[in-house]
């Protein structure tokens, strides 16, 4: 076993072998424009770009040319929302979202607001992390254009109930976009079944290679338009201009291609590996609470939170364990984990909060090495702890007069 | 953001962790800090003669925050009442290499040792009232 050990795959991912073998041919040998229409570069190019369209299309169950390629998902969600709304400012400006997306949905919605181009409402979630489909139902008004709810969590893995949002909106006639970046590669996703209009993704989730991503945009029942917010060489059907990065296409290509073949059995095996180190680690640790939800989440997905010690500290203790914490000392703000906050979660447990994120390349000897790990480095803080001295002393925390600075 | 030697040191090692009983006369206590903002530090000090003879600390917080109050007890050992008073928390911040995002760390921990300070001295002036 090689240390330090990878388990934060939710922030991204090693890239499979087999995409960069598929992705070298076109950096030097295939090293052609996709838009060069007139000779063999270009056309060798092209081809590799519309086979890349097709087998990401296929994972989601849509049509190639329903890909827009961009440079992330955070790109896509910026598309997106902009796009929509100054596409259809006529027919209305008003936003639908959750308190738990990710910042590149609630900071573009944060961004149009204060530019006076639209309103905004935050949805609450439930103490799961999940969107209840009535409070979007309940949230609809005239002025509704667009939903835009993600799949899964970044940080808890919950997985929202998209289909039955999609239907919601479908029946009004709204827009629905989905931020899918942790979802799709990982749980099945069919933007028809789950009457998806818009979907962001990336393929450095997926053991793809960064700097590429996509967005799919419905082109049939309804054909959505969206303003490009790059404007150039037309490219992407106009929505976004730039010469394509044709290798991290196709190394994009390929990366859904190995999930869509290998999601079932992936997907088994990190679930088993999860609650391994979920049932190992919270029998051997008192007070160390689940975040999110119990079964509805993705399969790689595991965030706890260990009273009486801070994130930070663990994260430190287990330099030789890449993880990452919902405590403020890892952020550059000074607050918590707001999608913790949200769920109801305590600020003092949002501090003490840890993402584990399992992913394709961990083995069972590497998770066995990590509950050692989390098991010892938690009682060694907790014992140096002195908010674990005064609970075993019986205070109650909370009636203590904290002088807080 | 990588944690400079010093600070690994420290939260590897850390020096006088524990607790003295805080009703006992010669022990003074400090407890700074709040489980919300994510850092408590509680630090005390055994004095006799004005001299501080030993010192523990506990602390619930990031690395360098653990760090601070165990360079603070390492350094309150053997001074007197009036020398503790002088740590200052840039001392600590130049110490162990804090950035500035981590200065607060070396706030608390110097806040701590007031704290620590400042109950100490009531008891003994309790105390030589008792005595009168």
């Amino acid at each position: 076993m090689k240390l330090p050990i990878f388990l934060d795959n939710h922030s991204t991912t090693p890239m499979d072998p087999r995409v960069l073998e598929a992705m070298l041919p076109y950096f030097v040998e295939k090293f052609g424009n996709s838009a060069s229409r007139n000779h063999a570069f270009g056309w060798a190019a092209e081809e590799a770009v519309e086979q890349a369209r097709k087998q990401i299309a296929k994972l989601i169950n849509a049509d190639g040319k329903e890909i827009v390629f961009t440079s992330g998902a955070t790109e896509s969600d910026n598309l997106a929302l902009k796009g929509v709304i100054e596409m259809y400012k006529e027919k209305g400006t008003h936003i639908i979202t959750s308190s738990t997306e990710h910042r590149a949905v609630l900071d573009t919605a944060k961004s149009l607001e204060a530019k006076g181009l639209a309103t905004v409402t935050y949805l609450p979630v439930d103490k799961f992390g999940m969107v209840n489909p009535q409070d979007v139902q309940n949230a609809i008004t005239d002025k509704t254009i667009l939903i835009s709810v993600m799949l899964a969590n970044n940080e808890i893995g919950t997985i929202n109930p998209v289909q039955e949002i999609g239907k919601i909106a479908k029946a009004k006639g709204i827009l629905f976009h989905c931020d899918a970046t942790q979802g799709v590669g990982k749980i099945p996703v069919d933007v028809q079944a789950m009457g998806i209009d818009l979907m962001s993704f990336t393929s450095h989730k997926i053991y793809g290679p960064k700097g590429v991503g996509a967005l799919y945009v419905r082109k049939r029942n309804p054909r959505v338009r969206i303003a490009a917010q790059m404007d150039g060489g037309g490219h992407e059907r106009g929505m976004r201009s730039g010469t394509l990065p044709v290798p991290l296409i196709v190394g994009f290509g390929k990366a859904c291609e190995i999930c869509e073949q290998e999601m079932t059995s992936e997907a088994a095996k990190l679930s088993k590996m999860r609650d391994h180190l979920q049932a190992d680690i919270m029998a051997a640790l008192e007070e160390s609470y689940l975040n999110g939800h119990p079964t509805n989440r993705l399969p790689g997905n595991l965030n706890i939170s260990f009273a009486y010690v801070e994130g930070e500290s663990l994260l430190m203790g287990m330099k030789d364990i890449a993880l990452s914490s919902g405590s403020a000392c890892t952020s550059a703000t000074l607050e918590p984990s707001y999608v913790l906050r949200a769920l109801g979660v305590g600020t003092e447990l949002a501090h003490s909060s840890i993402r584990f994120g399992l992913g394709r390349f961990n083995t069972d000897e590497e998770i066995d090495y990590t509950i050692k790990k989390v098991i010892e480095v938690v009682t060694r803080l907790r014992e140096m702890s002195p908010l674990y001295e005064m609970a075993k002393e019986g205070v109650d925390l909370k009636s203590v007069q904290w002088a807080a600075h | 953001m990588a944690y400079s030697d010093k600070v690994v040191d420290h939260f590897s090692n850390p020096r006088n962790i524990g607790s003295f009983k805080k009703d006992d006369a010669d022990v003074g206590t400090g407890m700074v800090g709040a489980p919300e903002c994510g850092d408590v530090m509680k630090l005390q000090i055994k004095v006799q003669n004005d001299t501080i003879v030993d010192a523990k600390f506990k602390t619930f917080g990031c690395g360098s925050a653990i760090a601070s109050s165990s360079l603070a007890t390492e350094w309150l050992k053997g001074k007197t009442i009036e020398e503790a008073q002088k740590i200052k928390n840039t001392d600590i911040v130049q110490e162990l290499n804090l950035p500035p995002v981590k200065i607060h760390c070396s706030v608390l921990a110097e806040d701590a040792i007031k704290a620590a300070l400042t109950d100490y001295q009531k008891k003994a002036d309790t105390q030589s009232i008792d005595t009168k």
